[in-house]
């Protein structure tokens, strides 16, 4: 079946429907999430006053992270640490991983640095970011 | 030392099979660690964006099920700049050799790290069996 080359040859009927479903999202126009890049991997949306920068960090308090605005840049960076078990305990898997990070975001426009707000709920890191007044859109009534 | 390391980016897993499932959307397997004391199991997994509201844990048999749903960020006036993770449903689960005691499980989230302690019934606890002569 020649069709399945444009799917990666799926390992079941089920596989094929989500490489389709992918595929459709890529005609719809929907973004596609970019390849693995620098921790951590941030969702990036606005509105018409607002940037909103959203990072999956869970275990990190508040206290650890560290956020600095310049210009039209957004750093985050802070560690994430996982504080050590019973001293007899015996790990049958270790897959959450400890560590440092920093990641700079550059913003297109210009942004209200003294405004920024951050909230840190269920392990998701949520920045609003106030564009400045010059770079928000006018509305223009016509009369 | 895991201090000195730096974080990867790492893509979030997709279950391998979507057969099990019955709504559409992501669905992620959670980074755990297991460990294990003489007295309990203790379960550590990742689900950022999942409240408690959202998680189901379940232990049925010897099979421990974990699931969650993240909740969808966005606001409807939101427009995607830049999309590098994708949220949807967390979807976990174990087979748990010993015995646990079902009623004493304990299950703790907080920011988006859950803590699920399963303590051992006393069966599973080690135990001297004195002999005796007839």
């Amino acid at each position: 079946m020649i069709y399945r080359r444009f799917f990666n040859f799926p390992e079941s009927p089920f596989a094929e429907l989500d490489g389709l479903r992918r595929q459709i999202d890529l005609l719809a126009g929907k973004s596609i999430p970019a390849k693995a890049g620098v921790f951590p991997l941030i969702n990036l949306t606005e509105n018409n006053d607002n940037y909103y920068v959203r990072a999956e960090l869970p275990g990190i308090k508040a206290d650890e992270l560290d956020i600095e605005a310049e210009g039209n840049k957004i750093s985050i960076s802070g560690e994430r640490k996982i504080p050590s078990e019973n001293e007899k305990a015996k790990y049958h898997r270790i897959e959450r991983e400890a560590g440092k990070f920093s990641r700079i975001i550059s913003l297109q426009t210009d942004i209200d640095s003294d405004k920024i707000d951050a909230t840190l709920k269920d392990g998701i890191l949520k920045l609003t970011i106030p564009k400045s007044e010059k770079s928000k859109p006018k509305q223009i009534t016509v009369h | 030392m895991s201090d000195s390391k730096d974080l990867q980016a790492k893509e979030k897993k997709e279950v391998s099979s979507p057969a099990e499932q019955t709504t559409p959307g992501f669905v992620f397997t959670p980074e755990v660690d297991i460990l294990e004391t003489e007295e309990a199991i203790t379960l550590l997994a990742d689900m950022p964006g999942v409240n408690s509201e959202n998680l189901d844990i379940d232990l049925r048999e010897n099979t421990l099920t974990l699931s969650g749903v993240a909740q969808p960020f966005e606001a409807a006036d939101e427009e995607d700049v830049l999309i590098e993770y994708e949220i949807g449903k967390y979807y976990r689960q174990f087979t748990i050799s010993e015995v646990i005691d079902q009623s004493k499980i304990e299950a703790l989230l907080n920011d988006g790290v859950l803590r699920l302690t399963l303590p051992k019934a006393e069966k599973a606890q080690p135990r001297k069996i004195s002999v005796t002569t007839a």
